[in-house]
């Protein structure tokens, strides 16, 4: 990031622990590495600690980790800066990555963006006042073949256009938690309509 | 066509139960059938029919992963590690994504046969965190492995001990570059490191390592269990084996399929993608191997193959065989430079060339976009993207130096036009 944020700064809650659940959860982490090595585990517990605070990292929380992880504090802010997961301020319930990089602007993730700016009424970077939806435009998210995607959360939503986009959108205003992945009910990543290929295969008890 | 009975990766579209156990489950599907004995039969045995195989990386580079292997000491007082790339994150690719959440024990079979054959005790697995539900299908099948006693202590009865780690990323496409990987395993920012040393002399935590994609792994069992000349019969001499391709852009259906090495751009596209939206003759151009590759136009895609090599004869590369096609209804200029915003975005800000450059391609890019610019500005891009490419730590100067030399090699003439018209619109 460049020049001044125009952004106003964000409140801070004063302290932060993990809960013990997580806690637990954080030390296995850093059992997968080598003793000495435990700066390894900054991206899980970073990530971790994100999930605990409603999608978003505090100062307070990167302190805990590097605390934790015995390093400095600078050195986990510029791990925390550096990649793009880590949210540096509170982000909506639904947290709207809209890949538009080639292969999905290809597809139409133009309409994709206008559907949700229209139906939001909200630009890129913005958060609704409910608080419910933030939407933000990201870098290609390694699900080409069915462009264009949009990530809500954890979640791909796939082979959207501008109208399932907006039923998208009304499904989760709703509380509804619509199926995961392809929006045309494509099969993984094969050929809409069935595959071209490994139609001479079965297994025994067949499809699952 | 590659016949069914050749193809590695029966259940790239989840057809089938990617768990171990099952009636169409893993096992039932060949997996770790044998697999003690392809350890027992030695590091040697196993580097060699890799080699003999003619496997070569798929991950972009194309590096014959065999001899990758034999960079690794014989002996070293230091642990050894193999490093799973699986942050898969070119624009344009999708493959090991269904390698993981469909085939996942394809992974981490190959990852045990990979590590025997480097001495290397412990693997990670690197995976880019936007592939958060495909790392949940991941672990669940690592513990399943590691609960049947396939890897762990003793795996699969073989005397080797093997852990294998998840690690998931946090998004960075640099961390796909192998060093800057390593440092971000490290826990610190994914910024690349000066090679040489390089990873199989001072790797992760300063210890010999070799780092793999994901497909160039999952594709060890079957070579060693059908043969290094089962699969180097496939494709063509230096170009072997299968390939899982992903057909994006603008096509009837888009789709990733696993083919022969080698195949026709065209027949590929046709067959699979059942074709060019508008037809054959409706293409303009196409990306062939990822965003970092230069694009070409149709006039070179009605004959290219889809191999290292007859992609390289033509100036672009088989990269990561993620195919990107392009109608004429495209704007090739815009196309393009939306590349570059995604290489300003993506460049670690470690080497100057890259950390400026980037930024000043794409600003003179987007002003091409409307032809607010001098012709003359063409050859200055040109020069300027030259400057780029080969000076920097990594090859992310170079990926975005190339689909900008591509985009002027092929369509210069278009650009040119929209200058004319920008004039002559200024001047009305």
């Amino acid at each position: 990031m460049s020049g001044p944020s125009p952004d106003k700064p964000v409140a801070q809650p004063k302290s932060f622990a993990f809960s013990p659940e997580n806690l637990k959860k954080a030390e296995a982490f850093i059992a997968k590495y080598p003793p000495g090595r435990q700066a390894s585990a900054v991206l899980p517990l970073l990530d971790l600690a994100q999930r605990q605070s409603g999608n978003w990292l505090p100062r307070a929380a990167m302190e805990a980790v590097a605390q934790m992880l015995n390093m400095a504090p600078i050195r986990v802010y510029e791990v925390a800066s550096f990649y793009a997961m880590f949210n540096l301020k509170p982000v909506g319930k639904n947290f709207f990555q809209i890949c538009t990089t080639t292969p999905c602007w290809l597809r139409g993730s133009d309409q994709v963006v206008q559907a949700c700016r229209k139906k939001l009424g909200i630009g890129i970077g913005e958060t609704t006042p409910d608080g419910l939806f933030t939407l933000a435009e990201v870098e290609c998210l390694g699900g080409c073949v069915n462009a264009p995607i949009i990530q809500v959360n954890d979640d791909f939503y796939e082979d959207l256009d501008g109208k399932s986009t907006e039923d998208l959108i009304d499904a989760l205003k709703a509380g509804k938690a619509p199926p995961v992945g392809s929006v045309k009910k494509r099969q993984g990543s094969a050929p809409e309509g069935g595959a071209t290929t490994l139609k001479e295969l079965s297994f025994a008890g067949g499809k699952k | 066509m590659l016949a069914d009975k050749d193809r590695i990766f029966t259940n790239l579209y989840g057809t089938f139960d990617w768990r171990l156990e099952g009636s169409a489950g893993a096992r039932r599907r060949g997996d770790w059938d044998g697999t003690k004995e392809l350890i027992l039969k030695g590091r040697d045995w196993i580097v060699n029919e890799v080699k003999a195989s003619g496997l070569r990386g798929r991950g972009g580079a194309g590096f014959p992963t065999g001899l990758k292997w034999s960079f690794m000491p014989k002996t070293s007082d230091k642990p050894c590690y193999l490093v799973v790339n699986a942050d898969e994150s070119e624009p344009g690719t999708c493959k090991d994504r269904d390698i993981i959440r469909f085939d996942p024990h394809k992974l981490i079979e190959g990852a045990l046969l990979a590590s025997a054959a480097m001495g290397a005790h412990a693997c990670y697995i690197y995976i880019r965190g936007e592939f958060y539900n495909e790392a949940v299908t991941l672990q669940h099948a690592i513990d399943e492995a590691y609960a049947a006693k396939l890897i762990g202590p003793n795996a699969c009865g073989s005397g080797f001990d093997f852990d294998l780690y998840l690690h998931r990323g946090a998004g960075a496409y640099i961390c796909g570059e192998e060093t800057g990987l390593l440092e971000s395993l490290e826990g610190k920012k994914g910024q690349p490191r000066l090679k040489p040393p390089f990873p199989a002399a001072v790797g992760l935590y300063g210890c010999p390592t070799t780092v793999n994609n994901v497909e160039s792994i999952a594709v060890v069992p079957a070579i060693l269990r059908r043969g290094a000349s089962w699969f180097a019969a496939i494709g063509r001499p230096k170009n072997e084996g299968t390939k899982v391709y992903c057909i994006s852009g603008h096509v009837e259906k888009p789709c990733n399929v696993e083919e022969a090495m080698g195949i026709p751009l065209k027949e590929l596209i046709e067959k699979h993608a059942s074709g060019v939206l508008g037809g054959w003759d409706n293409l303009l151009a196409v990306i062939p191997g990822g965003s970092s590759v230069p694009v070409i136009p149709k006039s070179v895609c009605d004959t290219v193959l889809m191999d290292f090599d007859a992609l390289k004869d033509v100036k672009s590369g088989l990269g990561t065989a993620a195919v990107i096609v392009m109608d004429k209804s495209t704007d090739i200029v815009k196309a393009i430079a939306r590349l570059a915003k995604f290489y300003k975005h993506e460049s670690c800000g470690q080497c100057t060339p890259c950390r400026e450059g980037t930024g000043w391609m794409w600003r003179v890019m987007e002003r091409m976009v409307k032809g607010q610019a001098e012709t003359r500005e063409i050859d200055t891009l040109l020069q300027v993207s030259c400057e780029i490419e080969g000076h920097t730590i990594c090859a992310l100067g170079d990926a975005a130096a190339w689909p900008i030399q591509g985009l002027i090699r092929h369509f210069r003439p278009e650009l040119e036009r929209r200058i004319r018209d920008y004039r002559k619109m200024a001047a009305e």
